[in-house]
């Protein structure tokens, strides 16, 4: 008895609407980890850098020779600005320099400065991987010339034994030159002051998402949409109206959950750090484009709600709907996240791009770098993107699709006694 | 001026013909039924009247009109009543009725619109309560309220008692015959066949997407000696 149930309800479950579009996410979710790559790879390889020895002492020499066996040394010289082209050149990390009297000024029981030029390519957190490598190196030398000092016996001061290099970093980051901010501390501050807009962004979609999805599971379910469909209205203003009254709820649905969101991460926050000291403050003009892009990219994914909408049967089917929406609002934020659209590689920009949700998400951090053009190209695309989808829901409310389905199948059935209502 | 004028309709549904070349009129203050059984294509021709589905070729005029050209001005003159229709269940209603009427009117004449939505649901107090609570007796009465409300030239109206026990099928007749000694055109399907000889003026009988007969009760009666439409229809297909 119970197996004739189970049959029942997998075979009423086990639907070609409810397994395809979770077919389609694993494989786009198996693509995405595959194009972003291996984080184990990335720590196993060694790092790219050049170093500048203008000291020749005692513990450059030990410092080389950490260095030296643990990454790949593309410049070996003394001049910092031939260095940093050598590391730019071989895609590396760093430039490590050694000042003049770098070993003098330990023997003297002050610490040597290590001179770092990060080359910082990206600000997601995947992308500070492998600058977190060579800070591992600089923290070995540092070990390694504490060795030295305590075999030599050289010092009387505790502190500067466990610690006789100090760092001096400078961040080279897509046209500015940050100083005293090493890449994994700039690219944290930078995650943590935009994380918000990609969660945002999920929530809205998903939500209002949900809501238009839904709703017209809803007008099919309770047979209400045929009424509608022959009211004196324009099937344009339908579409809009439609629109306009999930994104009401989705805003309210999404606020609702960013109170509590925003108490959450409050509590994670360590210390209050303005990246407007470092040159990477917002002014009125980027918060205005930041809202514009939120408004068209929630429109964007509306209207494409709207579209996959038209294939909801009931509201069970609805439900289903809502997942692929789902998937690629949590593509964007996880890629968003992780890795910055400069790093990754050019087929997932083309599927960041594409993805009308991912513009807010990136606006932040590409505003405060001044990357005005992906913004406001996103902005553009996500209204054209929008246009076009309106125009085909539209195009579908004028069609019989709406309302008779697919067609072929439904022929099919037909001849089996299940067909149209005629 | 002809309510309805149809010439050889045609719809086909991808590969499958569903309508083949049906011919009918609806004259103004008159109840036309297109009657056959399920499958027949009854709702497949008022749903192309109602300017939900395309026509895949043939012409439909609606008050000289023409689908699917002037669409919209079609939408304004008529009104739609689907089988097993539903209304939006979080609404009481008024508020259904309310949400309807404001396509059609604003101040006074949305209030007379709502007013005679209410007289014709004639749902009491109950008219507060939310739809979901709703009785299929008491919804249906609350559709054709609606559909009647607007004062359409021309309804039309699917299946208009099905589901309904004998009390509410009679309200809704009567409500709809009122309708019609108001001027308003009907055009209706049933596979009814008493319902349909009670409110028809001319009857059009359909089955397999043609028209195999058409003329008032009488006539069809009269022309295959039968003692009511039911068997003129079994006779008719034959």
């Amino acid at each position: 008895m119970i197996g004739n149930i189970v049959k029942k309800e997998f075979k009423e479950l086990f639907i070609l609407s409810t397994i395809l579009p979770i077919v389609v996410i694993a494989i786009v979710y198996g693509s995405v980890g595959q194009m972003i790559g291996n984080v184990g790879e990335t720590i196993k390889e060694k790092p790219v850098i050049g170093i500048v020895d203008m000291d020749d002492g005692n513990f450059s020499v030990v410092a080389m020779s950490v260095l030296t066996e643990a990454a790949k040394v593309v410049y070996n010289g003394t001049d910092t600005e031939e260095g940093l082209q050598e590391v730019r050149k071989g895609n590396g990390v760093a430039l490590l320099a050694i000042p003049e009297n770098f070993s003098q000024n330990i023997y003297d029981n002050r610490p040597g400065e290590i001179e770092i030029y990060w080359i910082m390519k990206g600000a997601g957190m995947m992308d500070s991987i492998s600058s977190g490598t060579v800070e591992g190196l600089v923290q070995s030398v540092n070990q390694e010339i504490s060795k030295k000092l305590i075999q030599q016996d050289s010092s009387s001061d505790p502190a500067l034994v466990l610690n006789p290099t100090t760092r001096v970093d400078t961040t080279f980051f897509k046209g500015k030159e940050i100083k005293g901010l090493s890449p994994s501390t700039l690219g944290n501050m930078l995650v943590s002051q935009s994380i918000v807009i990609p969660i945002v962004v999920m929530m809205l979609i998903i939500m209002a998402g949900a809501s238009v999805i839904s709703s017209m599971g809803l007008e099919k379910e309770n047979k209400t949409l045929e009424t509608l469909l022959t009211l004196p209205v324009r099937r344009s203003h339908i579409v809009i109206g439609k629109m306009v009254g999930s994104a009401l709820v989705g805003m309210i649905m999404a606020a609702i959950y960013m109170i509590g969101f925003s108490r959450y991460m409050t509590s994670f926050q360590v210390a209050d750090v303005s990246l407007a000291d470092f040159g990477l403050a917002l002014g009125m003009p980027d918060y205005l484009l930041i809202g514009i892009s939120l408004f068209v990219a929630l429109l964007a994914g509306l209207a494409l709600c709207i579209v996959l909408g038209t294939f909801a049967k009931n509201y069970r089917s609805a439900q289903a709907l809502v997942f692929p929406i789902t998937a690629l609002a949590l593509i964007s934020t996880f890629i968003v996240m992780f890795k910055d659209f400069d790093t990754i590689p050019a087929v997932l920009k083309v599927l960041v791009f594409a993805i009308p949700f991912s513009h807010p998400m990136m606006a932040i951090r590409a505003l405060m770098l001044d990357n005005y053009w992906l913004v406001i190209g996103g902005i553009a695309y996500t209204a054209v993107f929008t246009v076009i989808m309106v125009g085909i829901a539209v195009r579908i409310f004028n069609s019989d699709r709406l309302l008779t389905g697919s067609v072929r199948k439904r022929a099919g059935l037909g001849r089996l006694g299940w067909g149209f209502r005629r | 001026m002809k309510a309805v004028e149809v010439r050889e309709l045609v719809k086909d549904y991808g590969n499958f013909r569903a309508i083949k070349g049906v011919s009918f009129e609806v004259k103004e203050g008159e109840v036309f039924g297109l009657i056959g059984p399920n499958g027949a294509g009854k709702t497949t021709a008022l749903r192309v009247i109602a300017t939900l589905l395309q026509i895949t070729s043939g012409s439909i005029t609606v008050f000289g009109y023409e689908l699917p050209k002037e669409a919209g001005e079609v939408r304004k003159i008529i009104s739609y009543l689907p089988e097993e229709a539903g209304a939006y269940k979080n609404l009481t209603g008024k508020e259904y009725l309310n949400f309807i009427a404001r396509f059609f009117g604003e101040g006074e004449k949305f209030h007379r619109i709502v007013e005679k939505g209410l007289e014709i649901a004639n749902l009491g107090e109950r008219i507060n309560d939310k739809v979901d609570t709703y009785s299929k007796g008491m919804t249906r009465r609350l559709l054709v309220g609606r559909a009647l409300m607007v004062n359409p030239r021309l309804a039309i109206l699917d299946e208009p008692t099905t589901g309904l026990d004998v009390i509410n099928a009679r309200e809704v007749r009567r409500i709809i015959n009122s309708a019609v000694e108001a001027g308003v055109a009907v055009l209706l399907s049933s596979h009814n066949m008493l319902e349909v000889e009670l409110l028809c003026h001319r009857i059009a009988l359909i089955n397999d997407g043609r028209i195999i007969a058409s003329g008032t009760a009488e006539e069809l009666k009269k022309e295959y000696d039968a003692r009511n439409i039911e068997e003129a229809f079994v006779k008719a297909i034959k």
